[in-house]
């Protein structure tokens, strides 16, 4: 009965926890809008983070989207042509890519490889007391640091997703038409009738600027926010991996409710 | 002597060197229940090199973070050219520490930059000079402690003691009026030891600014300084000229001086006697 | 360390590929040629019944694309209901248009269909189509099947 107890207790814990850095991660949303400034009149800090957490993600985007991309062909088909509409395949793998994996599975690759970079690099700083010694020399390491970090990711993360299900088309397209041989015609016409640019791919595209937001404030926030030493620099990595996928599907959910209610 | 000493009769820095650049009166701090300094009062005047030594954890560091306004005092008053600083405001906290130097323990610098960008950081983030003008300055600053040379290393292929001769002329690239030094000596070899010695009092003189350096290598910096703040149980329990430390008979300079393993600041960790805790030998 | 302009040629072509997905999404894959409110004009349909028919719908002629249902209503004075059709400003319909409730295919969605009629005055924006068809509900259809067999049996 103790154990239960404590286990309870532990949860409670937990979750005040978490409510109370939800609250400092707000607060902390708030100081790095304020602190852009400098990040946006000084474009190239951003335009390096850019790179760093946009370019570099380049290749696990384009080789995970052709993958799933290949994956629904494959198993779209096999489920459509049951029912003899194998002509819709083009269909399926659009608008399921533009409206739920592009942005989503985009969203958790980018937390996974731009994000935990993100973090590490923060925390090391802070480790290393760069960011005070940056607060010494009279620099607000959350305007020099953080904020180019945050707007870098803020900015990759749309158009990552965008090449993830442009890639996942092709994928979806190279397995059906070239490989099993759905009708190219029937594919790309039927596909082009039922994806709507407003409302699927907009949406999409809406999708991943606020997982950009969300994974990119959590990027920061862990980095820093660890405890300075190697093990409060990995848990604070690991936080933002595990936070950010979470964050993403809640943010998902929520979305596709408002977005696609369905008459 | 074991047991607790009283805080000296404070002999205070003699005010006949002109008003002070850094004053501390009464400045207590605490980091939530603990209280880690209780009544510090200390001064720095102007072109002095001061340092404050204590045994680990003693609340040093936490001093050098209250001066140069990162931590703010419990109670007490922290002044720097007689301004206090808790009633600043954070674009006057930053206008003062842009005349303010600092080195930190490992050098912190910044990682994803060169030794010349590290340098040259401070000339580009608060002046409009030209970039052929800071070039002069970064090359300049890098000439004064030896390491011109280096210009384009990265951080990570430099020698403990380079980093931290980097992180020096970082420190002084804006010309500060007040250069603190957090452990300066800190595992350095025995010639990077006497190197950075030098340079904290060739720059000091030549800048014709202050210095506070926090330490606990005695020997090298009774050679440098001008006067010295002992810190123990979060009190000042000795302070004064270099000459008048070593003729000092009180028991913590003494056993800090001869590094004594017992004195004032026990061995032992407090616990009770060891005696009947082993098991009984049987005959 | 990459000199900036590396770094800034590796983003430039980054973002342009960004771009040039989402164009190619845009172009390729949906259809963005559909309309723009700019290029339409919007006209009103009153059924009495419109069955399964939902807003987004498409509003075609001659089985081609030619609009789209923006807005169902419920009109409580007369208890019909209104149906809003977005067409595209290329094609002009008469003033005695007949627009009709169709089901593609035999159980697929419903769309509404435009058949013109012989008027010379064409419909304009926020002009009322005046002859309608409702939509075919199955209920009834299967009611009158019924009624119909039921009213042949006595004759056996």
């Amino acid at each position: 009965m103790n154990g239960l107890a404590e286990v309870l207790r532990r949860i409670g814990a937990m979750s005040i926890d978490g409510i109370w850095r939800l609250g400092f991660a707000s607060r902390f949303l708030v100081a790095v809008l304020l602190n852009s400034g400098q990040a946006l009149r000084r474009l190239h800090l951003t335009v390096r983070e850019v790179f760093f957490s946009g370019v570099l993600s380049l290749l696990i985007i384009i080789v995970s989207g052709l993958f799933v991309g290949l994956v629904l062909g494959l198993q779209g088909y096999e489920t459509l042509q049951r029912f003899g509409s194998a002509d819709a395949l083009g269909t399926l793998v659009a608008l399921s890519l533009t409206r739920e994996l592009g942005p989503v599975v985009a969203g958790l690759l980018f937390a996974s490889r731009a994000g935990s970079a993100v973090t590490a690099e923060i925390g090391l700083m802070k480790t290393t007391e760069q960011l005070k010694a940056m607060d010494m020399m009279a620099v607000d390491p959350i305007a020099r640091v953080v904020a180019p970090r945050f707007w870098g990711g803020v900015i990759a993360m749309p158009l990552l997703a965008a090449m993830f299900s442009a890639m996942g088309v092709f994928g979806g397209w190279l397995i059906g038409v070239v490989v099993i041989g759905v009708d190219d015609g029937a594919f790309w016409s039927q596909m082009q009738a039922a994806v709507d640019f407003r409302y699927d791919i907009m949406n999409g595209v809406i999708k991943s600027v606020v997982f950009g937001f969300a994974v990119s404030l959590i990027a920061v926030f862990e980095g820093y926010d660890c405890k300075p030493t190697a093990e409060g620099v990995s848990r604070a990595i690991t936080r933002t991996v595990v936070t950010s996928a979470l964050a993403i599907l809640a943010l998902d959910f929520v979305l596709t409710s408002f977005m696609f209610r369905g008459q | 002597m074991r047991g607790r000493s009283s805080p000296v009769a404070a002999v205070p820095n003699p005010d006949s060197l002109g008003p002070p650049l850094v004053s501390l009166r009464n400045v207590r701090f605490a980091y939530g229940e603990r209280e880690i300094l209780r009544g510090i009062d200390l001064t720095v005047h102007r072109g002095q090199v001061v340092a404050i030594m204590g045994g680990s954890g003693c609340g040093k560091t936490t001093l050098l973070r209250m001066i140069g306004g990162q931590l703010r005092a419990s109670a007490g008053s922290v002044e720097v050219e007689g301004r206090d600083l808790a009633k600043m405001s954070r674009g006057d906290l930053y206008a003062l520490r842009r005349r303010m130097g600092m080195l930190f323990q490992f050098g912190a610098l910044f990682t994803d930059m060169s030794v010349f960008d590290n340098v040259a950081f401070p000339l580009r983030e608060h002046t409009s000079l030209p970039s052929s003008m800071i070039r002069d300055l970064v090359l300049m600053k890098l000439q004064a402690v030896g390491l011109r040379g280096a210009a384009r290393l990265s951080p990570a292929e430099l020698s403990g003691g380079m980093a931290r001769r980097v992180a020096l002329a970082r420190a002084v690239a804006l010309d500060p009026m007040l250069i603190m030094y957090d452990e300066p000596f800190a595992g350095l070899d025995p010639i990077s030891l006497g190197i950075i010695g030098q340079l904290i009092r060739r720059l000091n003189d030549a800048l014709g600014a202050s210095s506070i350096m926090v330490t606990h290598d005695v020997h090298e910096s009774l050679e440098i300084v001008d006067y010295i703040y002992f810190v123990s149980d979060g009190g000042i329990v000795a302070q004064g000229t270099p000459d008048e430390i070593r003729r000092s008979a009180h028991p913590f300079v003494q056993q800090f001086i001869h590094a004594d393993a017992d004195g004032p600041v026990p061995f032992h960790y407090p616990v009770g006697p060891i005696d009947g805790l082993l098991g009984e030998v049987s005959t | 360390m990459m000199s900036r302009t590396t770094l800034d040629l590796w983003v430039g072509i980054f973002v342009a590929l960004g771009f040039g997905a989402l164009v190619f999404l845009a172009m390729q894959v949906g259809n963005f040629s559909g309309l723009n409110s700019s290029e339409t004009y919007r006209v009103e349909a009153p059924f009495d019944n419109i069955g399964g028919l939902k807003v987004r719908a498409p509003v075609k002629s001659a089985g081609v694309l030619v609009g789209r249902v923006t807005g169902i209503r419920f009109d409580s004075e007369v208890y019909r209901a209104v149906v809003d059709l977005e067409i595209d400003r290329r094609f002009e319909f008469p003033k005695d248009t007949i627009a009709t409730i169709n089901t593609a295919g035999l159980l697929g969605e419903q769309y509404v269909g435009l058949e013109p009629g012989g008027d010379v005055a064409m419909l304009d924006d926020g002009d009322r189509v005046l002859i309608t068809q409702s939509a075919v509900v199955l209920e009834k259809l299967i009611g009158q099947f019924m009624f119909n067999r039921a009213a042949e049996t006595p004759a056996q």
